[in-house]
């Protein structure tokens, strides 16, 4: 099918966008990679009065390092993210969960502020963000706002972002060096939508004990899923196998998945049970090489 | 009557210049407007790649496109691949290799192709699969499509763009 008729807009300032939201309120739509919203135009699934489409406002197109800061415009796409040796560097779970996402083609439209506005529940980037604890920063015509990426996620694709408002940028804690990651999925086809997915990172104390732990799942819940009782149970502990073991199990029990065309809600759990169990034994693991 | 909006873009080294309703998606427009009907419209929602063009060297689904976006792009379609009579080194590496029965896929698959090699002259199986993977095909079994990457590499180390 073929997109509705709408009135079209491609303003080269982040202030004009706000302008035009103000005047069209919830009957705009903004455009920015258009890898999710182009199908809904397409199937007429979505249809605006207006489209605004936000790739002309190239200065929120970056990667930025700010102290212990990694700053990401909302238009900087995947593709970027995925090739930046500064996200490779200091941000590898970012890096590495990237590349899960859809196709090269894909990757090279997409944007950071897209898959984070839209909030697919299966989506690699807002479970990373959240697991990075990252915060997003919201202009609207009152100003600027920062909300931390655990309220951002409201629920089912809602996000806490009113229509008048754009996503600017997403600011992610960088974790000590010595930290391990991961980031571990299960699909069908590589670059499918997670049927389950993982972000787990680990920082030891300096008796080897996780001092720090974040683990977020994907596509088993409306929204990333932060894996709470299994972060706490690994604190002040030593990465052994039976603690990796519970905590796989905690995130399993906790996580409330669907039941769909690709899995029901007991197999999804199971695949949690093994993906939080591979991405602990992981990023463990590298915590402990980089004590070395 | 639906408002139009003047285009300036380049396809294939020529330069363009048209009106487009605002809705108006990139593929048609190449197909309807240009009448360059080598670009293939399979499932207009990202998912089949048969609509795959180059836009600005990167690869991008022309069904998730608007036409009035590709305003002042510059764009290759398989209709640019070939100079003249002469077949593209990968276009003749499909053909050696019989990496296309139906062809409904091929153009889009050449674009893959063509945009990983000038960024990876010496791909390895994994890498080709990955570069293809935004691609359905529903013939070959994919097989001979990465042995035809192969080849052209192997025989092309450095192919030239050829849109001007
Ligand atoms: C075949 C296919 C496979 C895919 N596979 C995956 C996958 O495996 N994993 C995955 O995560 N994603 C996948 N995607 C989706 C892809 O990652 C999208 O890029 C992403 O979901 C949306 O980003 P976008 O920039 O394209 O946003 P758009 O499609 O342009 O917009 C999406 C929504 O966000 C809103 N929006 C966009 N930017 C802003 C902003 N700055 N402020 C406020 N609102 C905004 C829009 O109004 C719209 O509602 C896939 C897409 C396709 C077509
Ligand atoms: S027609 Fe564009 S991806 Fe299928
Ligand atoms: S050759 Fe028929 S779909 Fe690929």
């Amino acid at each position: 099918m073929k997109p509705a008729q709408f009135d079209y807009f491609a303003p080269a300032k982040i202030r004009d966008a706000l302008a035009l939201l103000e005047e069209y309120k919830d009957e705009a739509k903004i455009l920015a990679g258009g890898q999710s919203l182009m199908p809904l135009l397409n199937m007429r699934l979505a249809r605006p009065r207006a489209l605004i489409d936000i790739n002309r406002i190239t200065s929120h197109s970056y990667i930025r390092r700010e102290n212990s800061v990694l700053a990401i415009g909302a238009l900087t796409r995947h593709r970027e993210i995925e090739t930046s040796p500064l996200v490779r560097q200091k941000c590898p779970v970012l890096a590495e969960a990237v590349r899960w996402i859809g196709y090269p083609q894909i990757r090279n439209r997409g944007t950071m502020g897209g898959s984070l506005a839209h909030a697919h529940p299966a989506a690699e980037l807002p479970a990373v963000v959240t697991a990075l604890r990252g915060e997003l920063r919201v202009i609207g015509p009152a100003g600027e706002r920062t909300v931390k990426a655990e309220e951002f996620f409201q629920g089912f694709f809602t996000v806490a972002l009113e229509p008048n408002e754009i996503l600017s940028e997403v600011r992610l804690a960088l974790w000590p060096k010595n930290a391990g990651f991961s980031f571990k999925e299960i699909n069908r086809r590589h670059g499918d939508f997670a049927i389950a997915g993982v972000a787990a990172l680990i920082s030891l104390n300096e008796r080897k004990e996780c001092a720090e732990s974040s683990i977020v799942l994907a596509g088993v819940n409306p929204t990333p899923l932060r894996a709470k009782r299994s972060e706490k149970l690994l604190k002040g502990r030593k990465i052994t196998r039976d603690i990796i073991e519970t905590a796989a199990a905690l995130a399993a029990e906790d996580s409330d998945p669907p039941s769909d065309v690709h899995g029901s809600a007991d197999y999804r759990r199971e695949l949690v049970k093994v993906i939080v169990r591979r991405a602990l034994e992981e990023a463990g693991a590298r915590a402990m090489q980089n004590e070395k | 009557m639906a408002r139009m909006y003047p285009i300036k873009l380049t396809v294939n080294g020529i330069e363009y210049e048209r009106t487009v309703e605002a809705r108006k998606l990139l593929a048609d427009f190449l197909r309807d407007d240009l009448e360059l009907t080598g670009t293939h419209v399979g499932c207009e929602h990202g998912a089949c790649g048969a609509c795959t063009v180059i836009m600005n060297g990167q690869t991008a689904q022309s069904c998730l496109m608007l036409a009035v976006q590709a305003d002042g792009a510059e764009i290759l379609t398989v209709e640019g691949l070939a100079d003249g009579a002469g077949l593209h080194p990968i276009q003749q590496a499909f053909l050696d290799c019989h990496a296309l029965q139906c062809g409904f896929c091929t153009p889009g698959v050449l674009l893959s192709a063509h945009a990983l090699l000038q960024e990876n002259s010496h791909p390895t199986e994994e890498e080709i699969r990955q570069g293809i993977s935004g691609h359905i095909c529903r013939c070959t079994g994919y097989v001979n499509i990465v042995k035809a990457i192969q080849a052209a590499a192997e025989k092309t180390a450095v192919a030239p763009l050829n849109a001007k």
